[in-house]
């Protein structure tokens, strides 16, 4: 499925439209920040101030393209390759990198932004946004869910455990996949020999779509039409979203250990934002005007970002015991005194 | 996320460039400096040249090598039917290992970090630990688990897990962990050949650690502890990672003047009460290292047994040093969680050295 080829042209398709002008601009706003933020984060990373970065250069109109079709109340379930997906839901951008600073598991609180905590053992927290939906319709709520998660998490069990159980309990969730290729070093075909990753939503009784993802148009009308299917009833859907990792793993990957270059530049002609801007200037929904604000958005943002990460946070270690219980139980607190004087004497 | 941990003090590279070529080339020419993830790897080459049976699978462990690359060369070298990248699914990896040693293959299988093997527990605790009692005898699981486990690389969370306590909880899995490269080597040699099931954790942090070695090299058999140090004063009781800040907390004391005998477990499970007992005897005092949380922790284990079969030797209470009773804190914060030599000493200071003095002098 695509609405926008690599060309910036248009496609037409019979049952998806594209969304309007208003929201093709926003998209492509939220992905220059996106691209402009992991570039950013990958520099930090090569820096040594965040401990590792896993990038999501190439991927941008996939996360961008499926969060702006989230309502006001919806919830989002990133991975840990979702920091853009986590920016364009408006999760304080520092805060994103909290976890990969090495100074909080989580920077945030997830009911504040309506996002779970990103989450790195694989495909465990697909289930967490099914209990959620249905405690949320329980209470009377019209919430859906997004999960963001990877080909190579199609994989494990808790990824099927999670599409049945949405789909038996008929919750409103959209499990966008994001296929880039790769899982690490592993190629998406030893991952699975299935004709895409959406046909696992058949043997579940489930809505399979396969998009591509980088067509942000193209995600953002698949997802939409998936969430208010599911929102009415229809049931959940796996959205697999066809895209590319254009850089490394994380910083600490070797790619050239596994695959082409000739493969990058491949993906790299087919890159997001640069069909969604030819097709915007073409049909002069922006002009040069409007695509400098973006950028300079972009920038803010990205300054922001490195000089609120230039100032070394000070971290208390008396908060390694204060959140392990609802209260510290007597022998933590014994440690915390302990770890207290051993600090005192240095 | 496969995190591969920032670059340690003598960076990631090292333990990816040394390769079994390497290694044997450092052998043919007499002992030469090995690091433990180039003996892993050695190890794994040689297993794999000597039986046919033997073959290696997991997450990213065929052309890159492992995250650790402690597999590196093994796809080029004997090809994919050896060595080769697996789908993504823990549970499904230990799985289909059981399904092969049932049928006469001996798969080692690279559960990518510690908290990444959970997924893998149902197989683990149900089949893996079991098969051999349920069928009495009849089926016997020579699968190898290997797991690089522990922190101090400053891993993002799910990186850094010490998990030996939930494996050495369950009746019939062998768990050990080796503290040195001529260890790291013969162990998992050893482990390849036995026809228990064997959880093979692997101190991450110390895949960069260095010995003079010979490999091939036998050291003593796995399931037997070794006195590392010897020592009289006390017994300092350590594994896997915390092996070498044992040695390096007894070097300490020495200079200040207490002699410490350090004792490397090696086999956590099926225990080798012997070794240690004996040493207990000798010293009268024993601290028991893990980087793990010390509540329900292996330590408890350790001590309850000095407590039983040493009673009458013992100067002090066993006790124990590991990480706080809090979950493995992000990078910024582990330096407190772990146990260092600091901790050791100032246990080993609260061993009633004082009422010793006055009995003895008085
Ligand atoms: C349960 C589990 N096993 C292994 C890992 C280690 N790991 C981290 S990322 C990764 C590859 C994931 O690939 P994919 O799902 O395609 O996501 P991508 O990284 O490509 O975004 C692996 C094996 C993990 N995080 N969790
Ligand atoms: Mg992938």
């Amino acid at each position: 499925m695509r609405l926008v080829d690599r060309h910036g042209r248009r496609r037409e398709h019979p049952s998806f439209t594209a969304p309007d002008h208003a929201v093709l601009a926003e998209l492509h706003r939220a992905m220059v920040i996106g691209r402009r933020f992991n570039q950013q984060a990958s520099t930090l990373a090569r820096q040594g101030r965040l401990a590792v970065y896993p990038s999501s250069m190439g991927q941008e109109a996939a996360q961008v393209g499926g969060v702006l079709a989230l309502s006001e109340q919806d919830w989002l379930f990133p991975s840990y390759r979702d920091s853009v997906a986590m920016v364009t839901h408006g999760v304080d951008p520092v805060k994103t990198l909290t976890l990969f600073r090495g100074d909080w598991h989580s920077g945030y609180n997830p009911h504040h932004y309506r996002c779970a905590p990103q989450c790195t053992p694989l495909a465990t927290n697909a289930s967490h946004a099914v209990g959620l939906t249905y405690a949320a319709r329980r209470k009377g709520r019209d919430v859906a869910a997004l999960v963001l998660m990877g080909d190579g998490a199609t994989s494990e069990g808790d990824a099927h455990e999670a599409y049945n159980f949405a789909a038996v309990w008929n919750t409103p969730v959209v499990f966008l996949v994001q296929n880039n290729h790769w899982a690490i070093s592993v190629p998406v075909h030893r991952q699975s020999i299935a004709p895409t990753l959406a046909h696992k939503a058949v043997g579940y009784g489930m809505r399979g779509y396969n998009v591509d993802g980088n067509d942000a148009a193209a995600v953002h009308s698949v997802v939409s039409h998936a969430l208010a299917e599911a929102r009415a009833g229809g049931g959940p859907a796996i959205v697999e979203a066809l895209t590319y990792r254009i850089d490394p793993h994380t910083n600490s990957d070797a790619p050239q250990r596994y695959r082409d270059s000739a493969e990058v530049e491949y993906w790299a002609e087919r890159d997001p934002l640069a069909r969604l801007e030819t097709l915007l200037r073409n049909e002069q929904i922006v002009d040069d005007g409007l695509l400098g604000i973006y950028e300079r958005d972009a920038e803010r943002v990205a300054t922001a970002v490195r000089d609120r990460m230039a100032v070394e946070d000070k971290l208390d270690p008396d908060s390694l015991f204060t959140d392990v219980y609802a209260a510290i139980p007597p022998a933590l607190e014994q440690q915390r005194r302990e770890l207290a004087e051993e600090l005192r004497q240095v | 996320m496969a995190h591969t941990p920032p670059t340690p003090p003598t960076g990631t590279e090292t333990a990816a460039t040394a390769s079994g070529a390497a290694a044997s080339a450092a052998a043919a020419q007499g002992a030469a400096e090995v690091t433990m993830g180039a003996a892993l790897n050695r190890a794994l080459h040689d297993a794999v040249a000597e039986d046919p049976d033997v073959l290696v699978y997991g997450e990213d462990v065929g052309p890159l090598g492992g995250v650790f690359r402690v597999t590196d060369g093994l796809t080029s070298t004997f090809g994919e039917e050896r060595c080769f990248d697996s789908p993504l699914a823990e549970s499904g990896i230990v799985g289909t290992a059981i399904g092969m040693a049932m049928y006469g293959l001996r798969p080692v299988v690279e559960m990518q970090f510690d908290a990444f093997a959970y997924p893998a527990f149902e197989q683990v605790v149900s089949h893996l630990a079991k098969m051999r009692n349920r069928t009495r005898g009849a089926v016997p699981l020579p699968v190898v688990i290997r797991v690089p486990y522990g922190g101090g690389i400053g891993g993002v969370e799910h990186h850094s897990d010490s998990s030996e306590a939930y494996y050495t909880h369950t009746p019939g899995l062998r768990v050990v962990t080796p503290g040195t490269p001529a260890d790291a080597y013969s162990m998992l040699r050893e482990a390849i050949a036995c026809d228990d099931p064997v959880v093979f954790l692997e101190p991450k942090r110390r895949y960069w650690s260095r010995q003079s070695v010979d490999l091939p090299v036998r050291t003593e058999p796995m399931e037997r502890s070794v006195v590392r140090r010897p020592g009289s004063d006390v017994t300092l009781i350590a594994y896997g990672p915390m092996v070498e800040t044992a040695l390096e907390a007894a070097e300490q004391a020495a200079a200040e003047g207490r002699d410490v005998e350090v004792v490397d477990l090696r086999q956590l499970a099926p225990f080798d009460d012997a070794t240690v007992a004996a040493s207990v005897r000798r010293t009268g005092r024993a601290v028991v290292v893990h980087e793990a949380s010390v509540f329900g922790g292996y330590g408890a284990e350790v001590a309850a047994r000095l407590t039983e079969q040493c009673f009458h030797y013992l100067e002090a209470p066993v006790l124990r040093v590991g990480g706080l009773d809090v979950p493995y804190p992000p990078p910024k914060l582990e330096e407190h969680h772990l146990p260092g030599v600091d901790r050791i000493l100032a246990a080993m200071d609260r061993l009633q050295w004082e009422s010793e003095w006055v009995e003895g002098h008085g």
